[in-house]
């Protein structure tokens, strides 16, 4: 594996790590696309030595397809999930005005020893 | 067999498309989803008596050989805990069917079709042979349920599916990079190969494979510390949302843990997930003891619950394994019926809410006796499904002399039951509070008597559990045998 590609996993895993921990939803999904691309980026290094294009009938000298394929397979799905993310944080938008993750109500109140029928 | 292991994954994933296809008219509508279920459910009834009888069968799709292709592996594990799973998706959606029209229902054109995806998607995470189909599964699985959870779009469904979704991604995430670990260190994502082939890797990236998936796997599974986000969002669904949920989802997780660490037998790491175990049990316990609503006590109970199928798990003996796969078969119908009654108090009382119901023991006998049943069967009292699968578990663990797990499991049970009590106390005894001057939502009676048929299918079904424990336990001896000696499995797959 080159060190470029180790370079490029660590530093879009870092980065997106890092903006997964925000409390906007906005930061999270940018994070999650970064996430997602490093782990195609794996995917892809652990297939080996690059070569040519895997053309069927062609035999020496060329790429692993099998994580090339497995990563075709991630890349759909994350960009379905981004779109679910969006339209999450779209409704959040509407219903609250900001796309925060808030905390648990319930677990709040609970912790705060409140009485029970002060809810609502 | 090839037919009914395909239909299992395809009869619900065409009746979903045709049920989006036919979305406004209800009654076809919900005629194609209850095929679609009925159909899977059936084919994995017989699957499972044709693999009891005779052997493990493999289907390779598109007949590409076990590297390469996808492999489909229907063994005697999966196809005992495929039909339970499918019966009790059957089972909600008839409960579904009758919720609808009050106020408490999902919203009918997009949960049938959605529970049907969400159906392939468990079939596949049982039968699939490799770990990138069981990550597709699991994605299947987890879409589906992003969007059940959601879909209503009130303001605290979309506060708890963004903790939901925002925590499953990331183990999504790192399930991506797992599978890239496998591959550049076996070459291959089929389990039976790379089972091979990691027995012979160094001990170091043997175990940090193993821990990896760990913690892949424990966050769908919901094991300590990885639990927060289960309690805060399933009790914010409708209810037959939460009931498969908190029958099937983490239960396919720890099904996966089961599978992996079994059969690439890391037993190196048999010490720390039974600490796992012990906390993700007392916690869950004590979880539970803290609420006030009766959706969230029982949600903390699934947690409770997982302890005890990681700690068979953990002890890594034959007996140990069993004891898992039978507490697995015996806690997702009996986890199902109990929110499925939730989801009748809250029908009938408006709120599930402790301080804010009561009495329904005398209005409603049948459903304090609907929820007693499987209450009991949770906190492991005999007669019940319960005391087999908790017995075995606690027996396992004696056998290896764990003294700390064993009291951990036995201070847990008692914790469930002090819970269960507090439900009963809150629901079903004393005087509903004057201060709800509720009307109850009950407002057509045809919809109740579905409702209360399919409870009463399910708590029957859990009876049948226990009535029948000992050839499920027998079951479960050879699946675990099978799991714990993974030559014939890794036979079976590359002939």
């Amino acid at each position: 594996m080159s060190i470029s590609l180790l370079a490029i996993i660590g530093g879009l895993t870092s980065t997106g790590l890092y903006l997964i921990t925000a409390r906007s939803l906005s930061r999270i999904i940018l994070g999650f696309s970064l996430l997602g691309h490093a782990a195609v980026v794996a995917l892809l290094a652990s297939g080996g030595t690059p070569g040519e294009a895997p053309i069927a009938g062609k035999d020496a000298g060329i790429s692993n397809p099998v994580p090339q394929a497995l990563g075709l397979t991630a890349i759909v799905i994350s960009f379905g999930l981004t779109l679910f993310l969006l339209a999450l944080a779209g409704r959040q938008q509407t219903l609250a005005g900001d796309d925060l993750v808030e905390d648990d109500l319930e677990d709040r109140r609970i912790a705060s020893g409140e009485s029970v029928g002060a809810r609502q | 067999m090839s037919v009914l292991v395909a239909l299992t994954i395809l009869a619900p994933l065409f009746c979903a498309a045709a049920g989006i296809a036919l979305r406004t008219r209800s009654r076809l509508r919900d005629g194609v989803t209850l095929f679609g279920l009925l159909a899977a459910a059936g084919s994995a009834i017989a699957l499972l008596v044709l693999v009891a009888d005779d052997r493990t069968h493999v289907v390779r799709v598109g007949g590409w050989n076990a590297e390469l292709g996808i492999v489909l592996v229907a063994d005697l594990f999966a196809t005992l805990v495929l039909p339970v799973a499918l019966t009790i998706i059957v089972v909600v959606e008839i409960f579904a069917i009758g919720q609808r029209r009050t106020a408490w229902g999902a919203n009918p054109e997009l949960t049938g079709p959605l529970l049907c995806v969400l159906t392939a998607g468990v079939s596949l995470a049982f039968l699939t042979g490799d770990l990138f189909t069981l990550f597709v599964a699991f994605e299947m699985i987890l879409v589906s349920s992003y969007v059940l959870l959601t879909h209503q779009g009130q303001r605290g469904q979309i506060r708890s599916g963004m903790t939901y979704v925002v925590m499953n991604l990331l183990a999504s995430t790192l399930f991506l990079f797992g599978l890239a670990i496998v591959y550049a260190s076996t070459g291959t994502v089929n389990i039976a190969i790379a089972t091979e082939r990691i027995a012979e890797l160094p001990d170091g990236i043997r175990l940090g494979i193993g821990a990896w998936f760990l913690v892949v796997f424990g966050t769908k599974a919901a094991i300590f510390p990885l639990f927060s986000w289960l309690p805060d969002s399933y009790p914010t669904a409708p209810t037959t949302i939460t009931a498969v949920f908190a029958g099937l989802l983490t239960k396919i997780g720890i099904y996966a843990i089961i599978r992996f660490h079994t059969l690439t037998g890391m037993e190196e790491l048999g010490p720390i997930i039974l600490i796992l175990a012990a906390v993700t049990m007392i916690i869950g316990a004590f979880g539970a003891l803290a609420q006030t609503d009766v959706k969230r006590i029982l949600s903390f109970h699934i947690i409770s619950q997982i302890g005890y199928m990681l700690m068979g798990l953990g002890l890594f003996t034959e007996a140990g394994t069993a004891a898992a796969i039978l507490f697995l078969v015996h806690h997702m119908p009996v986890k199902t019926v109990l929110f499925l009654v939730g989801g009748l108090i809250e029908n009938d009382q408006g709120t599930s809410a402790l301080d804010r119901t009561g009495g329904l023991a005398a209005r409603r006998p049948l459903i304090a006796v609907f929820f007693a049943i499987p209450a009991l069967s949770l906190a492991g009292l005999p007669p019940f499904s319960g005391f087999v699968a908790k017995f075995a578990v606690i027996s396992a663990g004696i056998a290896e002399a764990s003294t700390v797990i064993v009291t951990a499991a036995l201070v847990a049970g008692a914790l469930t039951l002090l819970s269960m009590t507090k439900i009963w106390v809150g629901v079903f005894w004393g005087e509903r509070p004057d201060a709800v001057s509720g009307t109850s939502h009950d407002d057509a009676p045809g919809n109740r008597t579905t409702m209360v048929t399919a409870a009463g299918l399910a708590v029957t079904g859990t009876l049948a559990i226990s009535l029948f424990a000992g050839t499920i336990f027998d079951l479960s001896q050879r699946a675990a045998q099978d799991l714990r000696n993974p030559a014939g499995y890794i036979a079976e797959v590359q002939s």
